[in-house]
C-alpha cells in the first residue's frame, strides 16, 4: 500500500512540474498590473505661468538685444520625442503618438508632461541620472557599498516627489545601514579599502548640490576662483565625525578631524567652518546636519541654481552653464537682473523644491519647443543662435537612449513597467550590454563627446541592431511587413514608430519604388528600411 | 552633402581593388603587409603591447618567487635565458625567452581596490572624480598616430571590465574592444550582403538629407556621417585581416594556446605588423583570495605558451626591437598566505615584466624582503616612472602638457624615467 501510493506521487510530479511551469510563464507574461494613467485634465495655476513668462520674457530680451531671431516653434510629434527622451530616455511608441493624437486642447503637451512625469520610467530613468551625479557609476566597496539600492531609493523620491532640498539633506545626514536606510550609500560611496574618504565626500556634496568644484582645493587653492584650500578644510571637517560601522554610518561625536599639513607633514585638528554664509548654520544638529541645513538654506542661492542647471541639463542634453558643476558665484540681485538659473531657482525655492514642477515649466518653456532647423546658413551665425538658445541644441543621444529607442521601437506598443517579464528583462539586459559596449558616460554625461567609430559599428552590424531589425512575428518589423495596409501606409508606420514623424514625399516616393519592384519582398524592404532609420542622424540625435 | 551613388561606388570599388590585392599578394607571407614588412628593426615606429593581468597576479607565483620561505608557499624557482634571473618554475617556456627583456620587483601603487587601482596602473595617474585620466595606449595614439590605418589605433583584447579608456582625450581614442579575439569578428563586418547593403546604404543618404534640410551646418558638425564612412571604410579594409588567425598555421595557433589569451597575443602580433602601435590583451582571473596556488597554476598554463610564443615571434620576425611588450596587473598579493591557503591585495612590491622597443634588457629592479615583514621594496618604482620611460623611448615627450577640459594643465606622465631601463 505504502509502496503505491509513492508511485502515485511520482507519477503525480510531472504535472507538477508542467503546472508549475505554466503558471509561471503565465504570471511572467502577463501584461497590466495597473494601467498607465491617463493625462490630467487641466495643467497648472497661475503662478507657474508667470515663471514660464519669466523665462521666455527672459530670452526674448536678450535676443532682441543682440538682434536674434529664434527659430520658429516645432510641431508637437517632436516636442512628444524631446519629451519622452528627456523624462523616459526613449522615444514614444507608436501607442503613445496614437494617444497623444487623440488628445484635445490647447494645453495637451502640458498634460501630456504630466502623464510622463506620473510614469515610473521617469522615477527610473532619472534616479540614474541623478545617482550619477552623487555617487558615480563605480561598483564601490564590497557589502558596505549598494548602488542598486540607493537608486531603488531615489526613485521611490521621485516618485513620491520629495522636495528636493529634503532629498539633499537626507543624502547628506543620513544615518543607518546603506541596505535598510539606503540613503545612506551617499556616505559609504566614498569608501575604499574600509576607509572612508571625506575629501571626496565634501568634492562629490559641493559638486552636487552647490555646482562648484572645489576638489583641486584639496591640496592648493583654487588657481582661478576664491576657493582656498582652508575652505575645503572647514567644509571636510563637517564629515568628520562620521563613522562607518557595523550597524551603518552613524556619528561619533569623539572623532576630530585631522589633516597632514603638506609642509611640516604634522598633524593638526581642523575645526568646521563654512567658506560664505554662517548665518545659515543652525545652532543644533550633528555636524553633518548643520552641513546640510547650510547646503539647503534657502539663502544659500548656490543650491537652487546648481539644481536648475542640473535639471535644465538633463531636459536639453546640455546644462545652461557647462560644465554642470562649475558654477560661476550667484551675482547680487540688488545690482543685476536674475538670469535664467535664478528664476528658475526662485520659482524652486518658492514651491518646496518641487522638481516635476521645475521640469514642467521648463518644457513649457518656449526654449524647449524651438525648432533645431534654421534659415540661415552662415557658420558664426549658427552658432550665436545655439548659443544664445535661440535655436534647440542638437544633441547626441547617451547610450542609454540609443538603446532604449531602439528597443522602443522594435515594438508598437510601450514598453513599460506594464510591459511583460520577458519584454522588461530583455529591456534590462539590453541595456546594461549595449551601454558597456556603446561606451558608458559615467558622470560625465551632461559633457559634450564625440561619436566614435565602434558606436557607428555597433548600430549598424551589432547584435542588437540585428535582432531588432530582423523580421519576425514579435517585433516591429515583421508586424509591420505583415500588416494588411497600403505600402503607404506601411513606410508612414515605419517612420512614425522610429523618427517620430511621417515621411516626406520625397522619402515616401523613394521607399514606395521599393516595395511595388518587389512586391513579396516586403520584409526585407522592410528591414532595410528600418536599417537606414536606426542609422539616420535623425535617430541618434535629440534635434 | 552626402552623394548616394559615391557611397556605393566606393563599396564596389573596394570589393574589386580587394578582389584584385587578394590575388596578386595571397602568396606572400600570411598576414603580413607589404608597407608593415618593409621596416624591421629599431628603426620601425614603435608599438606598445600591454599584458594586462586582471584581479593582480600574486608576485610570489611569477617573477618574484621566494621558494622554501614561509611566504614562498609551495611553488619552486626556476633559471631563465636572464642572466641571474629565476622565476616561477610554472613558466618553463617564457623562462627561455626572456633573454633581453627586464622585470621589476618593486613595483608600489597606493590603490589598493581592484577598480582604483586598475585605473592607476592603466594610466598612470591616480583616480580622482573630476578628472577621467587617459590610459597610456590613449596617450600614444594621441602623440603619435598612424595616419596609414583604416583599422582602430588603440585595441584592447579579452573581456574585461575596465579596458583602456581615452579619458579626458576623448572617447574616440577608447581601445577599440574584441572580446573573443580571432574567433569572432564581431561588428566589423556588414550583417548583409553587397547588393542590399547598397540599398541600406542608399536608404540611409535619403534619410540624411531630409535631416540636413534646415541643419545642414549643425548636421555637419555631429560628424554624423563622417564616423559612419570610417567605419564603412574600416569594414571592407584588407587590414582587418589582421585580425584573423585562421590562415596562421596551426602549429603557431597551438604555441600561443586556444584561449582567448593565447588568440589574442596572437592576434597582438598581426597588429604589430600591421602597424597598430598601442595594443592591449587581458588576462582575468588572477584575484586568488582563496586557492592561491591552484588558480596560479591554472592561470600559468594560459599565460607562459601566449606569452613566450609572443617574444619569440616577435624576435624571429626582427619586431621586439621596435615593440615594447609589458606584463603587469593592478597589484600584487600578500606574502602572508591566509586561511582559505589564499593571497590578498598588495599594492607595495609587486612584480612586472617589461623589454623590448629599445628598451634596456636583461635588467633586474628592484628586491623585496624574503620574510615578507618589511613591506616597502628596495628600489620602489610607481608606474608614472614606467610610463614615462615607455613614452620617452617612443619620441614622445611625456613632459608635454595637455589641458583637461576644466582646464587643469596636465604632463602625460608625471613620473621620472627609469635610468636603468635607459
Amino acid at each position: 500500500m505504502k509502496l503505491n501510493s509513492h508511485n502515485w506521487k511520482l507519477a503525480c510530479l510531472p504535472f507538477g512540474v508542467v503546472a508549475l511551469v505554466i503558471s509561471l510563464v503565465a504570471w511572467a507574461s502577463s501584461s497590466p498590473i495597473n494601467i498607465s494613467s491617463k493625462a490630467p485634465l487641466t495643467a497648472e495655476g497661475k503662478s507657474f505661468s508667470q515663471t514660464v513668462m519669466q523665462v521666455d520674457r527672459f530670452f526674448e530680451k536678450q535676443w532682441s538685444e543682440n538682434e536674434i531671431t529664434p527659430a520658429r516653434i516645432s510641431n508637437d510629434h517632436l516636442l512628444l520625442r524631446r519629451l519622452s527622451l528627456a523624462l523616459h530616455g526613449t522615444i514614444p511608441s507608436l501607442e503613445e503618438i496614437r494617444e497623444f493624437d487623440s488628445m484635445q486642447g490647447e494645453d495637451r503637451l502640458e498634460r501630456w508632461t504630466q502623464k510622463l512625469l506620473a510614469d515610473r520610467r521617469f522615477a527610473d530613468y532619472f534616479s540614474e541620472r541623478l545617482a550619477r551625479a552623487y555617487v558615480g557609476v563605480s561598483g564601490g566597496q564590497f557589502i558596505i557599498y549598494r548602488r542598486d539600492r540607493f537608486k531603488a531609493w531615489l526613485s521611490e523620491q521621485l516618485q513620491a516627489n520629495t522636495p528636493y532640498n529634503e532629498l539633499a539633506r537626507e543624502l547628506i545626514a543620513g544615518e543607518g545601514l546603506w541596505t535598510g536606510d539606503p540613503q545612506t550609500n551617499y556616505i559609504t560611496a566614498a569608501s575604499t579599502e574600509g576607509n572612508l574618504d571625506r575629501n571626496k565626500l565634501t568634492g562629490n556634496t559641493v559638486r552636487a548640490f552647490l555646482g562648484q568644484r572645489i576638489d583641486c582645493a584639496q591640496c592648493h587653492d583654487h588657481p582661478f576662483d576664491h576657493w582656498k584650500q582652508s575652505d575645503f578644510e572647514g567644509l571636510t571637517a563637517y564629515y568628520g565625525q562620521v563613522e562607518i560601522q557595523v550597524f551603518g554610518v552613524r556619528q561619533n561625536e569623539e572623532l576630530k578631524y585631522e589633516v597632514e599639513d603638506r609642509d611640516t607633514l604634522e598633524k593638526r585638528t581642523v575645526s568646521p567652518q563654512v567658506p560664505f554664509l554662517p548665518e545659515c548654520l543652525p545652532e543644533e544638529g550633528t555636524l553633518r546636519e548643520k552641513l546640510a541645513a547650510w547646503v539647503t538654506h534657502p539663502k544659500n542661492r548656490r543650491f537652487e541654481r546648481a539644481s536648475a542647471n542640473r535639471i535644465w541639463g538633463l531636459l536639453f542634453g546640455v546644462p545652461y552653464i557647462a560644465p554642470v558643476d562649475d558654477l560661476p558665484a550667484p551675482t547680487d540681485l540688488s545690482q543685476s537682473e536674475p538670469d535664467l538659473l535664478d528664476i528658475l531657482g526662485d520659482d524652486f525655492r518658492k514651491n518646496g523644491y518641487d522638481i516635476k514642477r521645475m521640469i514642467q515649466i521648463i518644457v513649457a518653456s518656449k526654449q524647449f519647443r524651438l525648432s533645431s532647423t534654421s534659415e540661415n546658413n552662415e557658420p558664426e551665425q549658427i552658432e550665436r543662435d545655439t548659443d544664445a538658445w535661440a535655436l534647440f541644441p542638437l544633441v547626441r543621444l547617451r547610450p542609454e537612449q540609443v538603446i532604449g529607442s531602439m528597443l522602443q521601437s522594435s515594438s508598437l506598443k510601450t514598453i513599460d513597467q506594464n510591459s511583460n517579464l520577458f519584454m522588461r528583462g530583455r529591456r534590462y539586459f539590453s541595456e546594461l550590454d549595449f551601454v558597456s559596449a556603446y561606451g558608458d558616460l559615467g558622470s560625465e554625461e551632461l559633457n559634450d563627446f564625440p561619436g566614435t567609430i565602434p558606436q557607428a559599428l555597433l548600430r549598424m552590424n551589432g547584435k542588437f541592431a540585428k535582432d531588432n531589425g530582423s523580421a519576425s512575428p514579435l517585433n516591429s518589423v515583421g508586424r509591420i511587413a505583415q500588416l494588411n495596409i497600403s505600402d503607404e501606409k506601411r513606410i508612414e508606420t515605419c517612420f512614425l514608430v522610429c523618427l517620430t514623424r511621417l515621411p516626406t514625399e520625397l522619402e515616401s516616393e523613394h521607399f514606395l519604388k521599393q516595395y511595388q519592384a518587389e512586391p513579396n519582398q516586403s520584409a526585407k524592404i522592410t528591414e532595410d528600411l528600418f536599417w537606414s532609420l536606426y542609422n539616420s542622424p535623425e535617430f541618434s540625435w535629440n534635434h | 552633402m552626402i552623394d548616394s551613388t559615391f557611397l556605393s561606388s566606393k563599396i564596389n570599388r573596394r570589393d574589386l581593388c580587394k578582389v584584385a590585392l587578394g590575388g596578386s599578394l595571397s602568396f606572400m607571407l600570411p598576414g603580413f603587409d607589404l608597407k608593415a614588412a618593409q621596416k624591421r628593426g629599431p628603426e620601425r615606429k614603435k608599438s606598445v603591447i600591454i599584458l594586462w593581468m586582471g584581479g593582480g597576479p600574486s608576485q610570489l607565483e611569477t617573477w618574484d618567487p621566494h621558494p622554501g620561505t614561509k611566504i614562498g608557499g609551495p611553488g619552486k624557482a626556476m633559471k631563465t635565458a636572464l642572466p641571474g634571473l629565476q622565476i616561477s618554475d610554472m613558466y618553463p617556456l617564457l623562462a627561455e625567452q626572456l633573454e633581453s627583456m627586464s622585470v621589476i620587483r618593486s613595483m608600489v601603487s597606493k590603490e589598493g581596490d581592484h577598480e582604483r587601482g586598475t585605473k592607476y596602473l592603466k594610466t598612470g595617474y591616480r583616480p580622482e572624480p573630476t578628472t577621467v585620466y587617459p590610459a597610456l595606449g590613449a596617450i600614444i595614439t594621441h602623440e603619435a598616430p598612424n595616419s596609414d590605418l583604416e583599422i582602430p589605433q588603440h585595441i584592447s583584447m579579452g573581456n574585461i571590465q575596465q579596458p583602456a579608456r581615452g579619458g579626458y582625450l576623448g572617447g574616440h581614442l577608447d581601445a577599440f574592444r574584441i572580446n573573443d579575439p580571432g574567433k569572432n569578428i564581431g561588428n566589423m563586418r556588414a550583417s548583409v550582403k553587397s547588393p542590399r547593403q547598397n540599398r541600406r546604404l542608399d536608404n540611409l543618404s535619403v534619410v540624411s538629407q531630409t535631416f540636413q534640410k534646415g541643419r545642414a551646418i549643425q548636421a555637419q558638425k555631429t560628424l554624423h556621417q563622417s564616423t559612419i564612412d570610417r567605419a564603412l571604410t574600416m569594414m571592407s579594409s584588407e587590414q582587418l585581416n589582421a585580425l584573423e588567425i585562421d590562415k596562421e598555421p596551426e602549429s603557431v595557433r597551438k604555441a600561443y594556446g586556444d584561449s582567448p589569451f593565447g588568440r589574442g597575443c596572437l592576434v597582438a602580433r598581426r597588429l604589430v605588423e600591421q602597424g597598430v602601435h598601442s595594443i592591449e590583451v587581458n588576462l582575468n582571473g588572477w584575484d586568488s583570495h582563496a586557492n592561491n596556488f591552484n588558480g596560479h597554476i591554472t592561470q600559468s598554463k594560459l599565460l607562459d605558451p601566449a606569452f613566450s610564443s609572443l617574444l619569440k615571434d616577435l624576435k624571429s620576425r626582427d619586431l621586439l626591437d621596435s615593440t615594447i611588450v609589458l606584463c603587469i596587473g593592478e597589484f600584487g598579493r600578500t606574502p602572508k598566505i591566509n586561511g582559505l591557503d589564499g593571497r590578498d591585495h598588495w599594492p607595495t612590491g609587486f612584480s612586472c615584466i617589461v623589454g623590448g622597443g629599445g628598451l634596456k634588457g636583461n635588467v633586474i629592479i628592484g628586491e623585496t624582503d624574503p620574510t615578507g615583514k618589511e613591506k616597502k621594496p628596495k628600489d620602489p618604482v610607481e608606474i608614472q616612472d614606467l610610463y614615462a620611460t615607455i613614452l620617452q623611448k617612443l619620441n614622445i615627450d611625456y613632459t608635454k602638457e595637455l589641458i583637461s577640459p576644466i582646464g587643469r594643465p596636465l604632463k602625460l606622465s608625471e613620473g621620472t624615467p627609469i635610468q636603468k631601463l635607459i
